[in-house]
């Protein structure tokens, strides 16, 4: 550990920080009207209301594992990890005293090993994620630079994360550093890239739900 | 660039909203969708994964409706989109799409993909890269009436035929029926026996209604090829027909695209709502079934399966009807594995059917139903939709497979109750 | 000046040879020397002479020197005195003003290039006048002592990396000692204050192989400065379950669980005091109920509240949230308006399309 190194964990958890909040902010404000201020025309056509049939439901339905999934792995990876990366994120002791002093909330986390241990399964899960992306046709067609991107803007928090908990690789202070780090630089582009989804995937999910819920389908 | 490819480029501004907006923004390029469309599981060909067919209309949203895609495109890092990239995704928004709507079903950000699909096909429209088939059967229905040419003469023909078979009238024009009836050219051309048979079951159930002269085919080329005014322009053929006969209810025939533009798009095209409700046949038979006025007094005893047709069940919501009415008629009936709202696309809607140059890949795009159809070990499908009947028997015919089509509406006549019939 | 060995002094201080080869057994434990090494360091002590050792005190609060002469005979921080000749520490000697001065010059010149030079406190670089001693600025003083030491050791956190006077907003440009050392052996012993025994130890090594211990990056020797607290925290096994006091009077409090929630620093704080402990081994912080406050690392002061958790971002959020929010806010809806214009002139632009139109396309990309 070096003085650089502290020097730098007191950047990150305070400048850094502040300007990384704020271009969240920024710029997840931003992207969020860019999008949705476009407005949505209503139909005039009657309705044909029947009950599961709406956007509200669509957003609780499509996290439910759907009948499509002819690539059982990647389907099975994708789930993990966001399952991963939401267990990791909220129940973490260290992350759940960040959101008390950030938004005045908290909740009693979960055990370390067993956090430890997800972390673990996640990494493997974007492990198998990023082979799928490489390996997989239709996957590699769609891919853009982005997606790797994104990729490694997910799996940097998580691998840090980690490794500084376990003090391995480097000294904890700039391991932890490191891992604060990754994390500003996440936030920062999250709303500029498709990351945004953690955020849009709810009105997406309720505009599909409302186009078939006019007709009384349940998607 | 050329006045057409503006025109098509300003309809794509046009109809750029929140729904679309945020669609792009959210797809993480997961590539479910391709697993949901029929024309990459039966090619494996990944350009025609769903989400892909919408590559130039998302480029066209992020450089002129996203700060960072402005300044990109200011920048000269982005290309706009051209002529010939359209020309490219002809193929892929008009023959490689049905708009069937099972991608959107399965994405699991949410993403309407086939919303976003029949955007795209406005913009590719009115810069003209529409397939020329589907040009042709636009033209024939905005200046004949009909997309396959069918005039009102063939239908009196046709008319006279079933009411001679059938011994009932057929009522033309009759002001103050509870119902104006529908017809789509295929089932004039192809099926004629379907008129006789709503004949026959509207004469058993009492029910009022009527065809008209002015505004007898429902089908909407408008709304596949994706011009709004056209569109608009069928569909007004109906509602001014229906508010002259003053009608309490208007039927959309067995035809899926048909159902869809009338009762969900027409009001939004007319800018108004209407003043009668849309139903589609078998809503209308179901009515009647659940109110005791459809009997039947014999059944279909072979094995019997169902093709959903998409614009009727996904994209329609009439999910329950064609169950109850089969169930009614028939004692074998063997669901698909993929049913209802889930089924698979007979590989011949949204107008594909009428795109010549498409035949090779709808032909192997309906493996999936063969599949699907052969599983049930059935060898009768009902179906509610004459283009999916049409797709499906000139596949059959092609694959030599041992299977008949029948609709839903003609096996409930074929079984109606005789006791207290009129006229035998 | 007279040359009484370190072990000659020790026993003239009233220590046992048994309480001596004890003292010099525990030191070679602490810097976790091989076995035997004891023995080396006995015999050492035996025959090298009292080094002499010159105190300077700068920014500090005097709180390092009390921490070793509150040290209880005959423990092993004791020691220290009796290990070297101590021939200038202004607040420990008898002498006074011009006096001590003049003592401390003499004691420099004996022994040039061979005393040791132990500073404490910080220097005000930025501004030199803000602390001087007998009319010497402290940066002076510092550099003519530092000219002929053989080795300087820079006691306490202040020395070592500024401390509290170096703290937000700095007023006097407070310095550590390496920043003006550059060119002699530097060894740092930060703690606020540091542990007396880490001293006693370093010293030892120090007079037994004639060299300082192994250091960390930050001049720490690495025996002390190897671990964090949180490493070898006895209180460990609760963080690991996720069991917290969460206030220091709560039913987590009382039965000992871990105080990462009331703002222990223990995993990002290098020092010896789970292991060491305090005040003869008695206790050390966490023992006593009260989280690591990071003592020994460098810029604690600035760490965003002693009863923070550690990592987290300091600063309150919610003005910086708003401010960017609402800058989201101006910059979101200048692009919408934007964007509506944009669509509005398409719209405004709309020509109906006829049949005869379709075609036009085909004909110009063949
Ligand atoms: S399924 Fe949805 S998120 Fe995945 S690639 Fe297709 S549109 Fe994008
Ligand atoms: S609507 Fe149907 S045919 Fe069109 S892309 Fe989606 S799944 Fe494929
Ligand atoms: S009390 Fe402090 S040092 Fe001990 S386990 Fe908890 S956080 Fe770590």
């Amino acid at each position: 550990m070096s003085a650089a190194s502290i020097a730098f964990l007191a950047w990150v958890r305070g400048p850094g920080f502040h300007i990384a909040l704020g271009l969240f902010c920024l710029g997840l404000v931003w992207r969020l009207i860019e999008i949705y201020a476009l407005g949505r025309d209503r139909p005039l056509a009657p309705l044909r209301r029947r009950s599961g049939a709406s956007g509200w439901w669509t957003i609780l339905r499509r996290s439910r594992p759907s009948a499509e999934h002819e690539s059982m792995v990647s389907y099975l990876a994708g789930y993990t990890f966001h399952i991963g990366l939401i267990v990791t994120f909220f129940f973490f002791t260290p992350h759940i005293e960040l959101l008390r002093r950030a938004v005045g909330l908290s909740w009693p986390s979960l055990p370390t090993a067993l956090v430890d241990g997800l972390a673990v399964v996640t990494l493997l899960a974007l492990g198998v994620m990023l082979a799928s992306r490489l390996l997989d046709p239709v996957k590699r067609f769609l891919s853009v630079a982005e997606d790797y991107v994104a990729w490694g803007l997910t799996l940097a928090p998580v691998l840090t994360g980690y490794l500084c908990f376990h003090h391995l690789l480097l000294p904890y202070t700039t391991m932890l550093a490191l891992h604060l780090a990754s994390v500003e630089v996440l936030m920062v582009l999250m709303p500029f890239t498709k990351l945004i989804h953690f955020v849009t995937l709810f009105p997406s999910r309720w505009m599909n739900g409302e186009h078939f819920g006019r007709t009384g389908v349940a998607a | 660039m050329s006045a057409s490819l503006e025109r098509g480029l300003d309809r794509f501004r046009e109809s750029l909203d929140a729904d679309t907006a945020g669609f792009f923004a959210t797809c993480v390029r997961c590539g479910m969708c391709a697993e949901a469309c029929l024309f990459y599981t039966e090619t494996e060909e990944p350009r025609y994964t769903p989400i892909h067919k919408l590559q130039p209309l998302k480029r066209l949203w992020w450089r002129e409706y996203t700060l960072v895609g402005r300044i990109a495109a200011a920048l000269g890092l982005s290309k706009p989109v051209t002529g010939g990239e359209l020309a490219d995704w002809s193929e892929l928004v008009y023959d490689s799409c049905t708009l069937c709507g099972r991608c959107s079903l399965v994405c699991p950000v949410g993403n309407d993909i086939t919303y976003m699909i029949r955007r795209m096909r406005d913009g590719m429209a009115a810069a003209g890269y529409a397939p020329p088939g589907l040009v042709g059967a636009t033209r024939r229905a905005i200046e004949l009436g009909s997309p396959m040419g069918v005039q009102l003469a063939t239908l009196q023909a046709q008319i006279r035929h079933q009411e001679e078979a059938t011994g009932l009238p057929i009522p033309m024009d009759r002001e103050g029926a509870d119902y104006l009836v529908l017809l789509s050219s295929m089932e004039i051309v192809n099926t004629p026996e379907m008129l006789g048979a709503l004949a026959r079951i509207f004469d058993r159930a009492g029910v009022s209604w009527t065809l008209a002269s002015d505004a007898f085919e429902a089908t909407n080329s408008g709304i596949q090829i994706g011009v709004a005014e056209l569109a608009r322009e069928i569909v007004m053929r109906t509602v001014t027909a229906a508010e002259r006969l003053g009608v309490k209810g208007v039927v959309s025939p067995e035809c899926g695209h048909a159902y869809m533009a009338l009762r969900w798009e027409g009001p939004d095209l007319i800018g108004r709502p209407y003043r009668f409700e849309v139903l589609h046949i078998l809503e209308l038979l179901d009515r009647l079934r659940g109110e005791g006025r459809l009997k039947v007094d014999s059944t279909f005893n072979l094995p019997i399966t169902f093709h959903d047709p998409c614009q009727v069940v996904r994209r329609g919501g009439v999910t329950e009807a064609p169950r109850n009415l089969l169930k009614m008629v028939a004692t074998d009936v063997r669901e698909m594995e993929e049913h209802g709202v889930y089924n698979w696309c007979c590989g011949g809607g949204g107008g594909v059917s009428a795109i010549g140059r498409a035949e090779e890949l709808r032909l192997k795009a309906f493996g999936k139903k063969r599949g699907q159809i052969e599983a049930t070990g059935a060898k009768t499908v009902a179906t509610a939709c004459a283009n999916c009947r049409v797709v499906m028997e000139e596949a059959i015919d092609h694959y030599q497979i041992g299977v008949e089509l029948v609709g839903l509406t003609e096996l409930i006549a074929d079984h109606l109750e005789t006791e207290e019939s009129h006229h035998g | 000046m007279e040359k009484v060995t370190v072990y000659a002094a020790m026993r003239a201080g009233g220590m046992s040879r048994r309480a001596f080869l004890q003292a010099c057994g525990a030191i070679a434990a602490s810097l976790a020397l091989p076995p035997g090494s004891g023995r080396a360091i006995a015999r050492a002590l035996e025959r090298t002479p009292r080094p002499s050792v010159i105190w300077l005190s700068f920014q500090e609060c005097t709180g390092c020197t009390e921490s070793l002469t509150r040290a209880h005979a005959p423990t092993v921080e004791s020691l220290l005195f009796d290990m070297v000749s101590l021939d200038y520490h202004h607040t420990l000697q008898a002498a006074a003003g011009g006096a001590a001065e003049e003592a401390r010059r003499e004691a420099m010149a004996a022994n040039h290039g061979r005393y040791l030079l132990i500073a404490d406190g910080s220097l005000p670089v930025g501004h030199p006048a803000y602390s001087t001693i007998g009319g010497v600025s402290n940066l002076a003083m510092l550099q003519e002592a530092a000219a002929g030491a053989a080795a300087v050791i820079a006691m306490g956190s202040c020395a070592a990396f500024g401390g509290l006077p170096g703290a937000t907003p700095n007023p006097t440009g407070a310095a550590p000692v390496s920043e003006v050392v550059r060119d002699r052996p530097l060894v740092t012993i930060p703690g606020c204050p540091p542990i007396p025994a880490v001293i006693v130890a370093t010293l030892a090594h120090y007079l037994t192989f004639g060299r300082l211990p192994a250091l960390d990056p930050l001049g720490r020797p690495k025996a002390f400065y190897g671990e964090t607290i949180h490493d070898r925290c006895y209180r460990r096994p609760f963080y690991d379950r996720g069991l917290f006091a969460d206030t220091f009077d709560d039913e987590g409090a009382r039965k000992g669980w871990c105080l990462y929630k009331l703002g222990c620093k223990g995993p990002t704080t290098y020092n010896a005091c789970a292991t060491t402990k305090w005040n003869g081994g008695t206790s050390f912080p966490i023992q006593s109920g009260h989280g690591c406050l990071g003592c020994s690392q460098p810029d604690f002061w600035d760490g965003g509240g002693f009863y923070r958790a550690d990592a987290l971002p300091f600063g309150p959020l919610t003005p910086t949230a708003t401010i960017a929010a609402a800058a989201g806010v101006a910059v979101g809806g200048a692009v919408a308006a934007a964007n509506r214009r944009k669509r509005a002139k398409a719209r405004a632009a709309h020509r109906p399309i006829t049949v005869d139109d379709l075609e036009k396309g085909q004909e110009e990309t063949p």
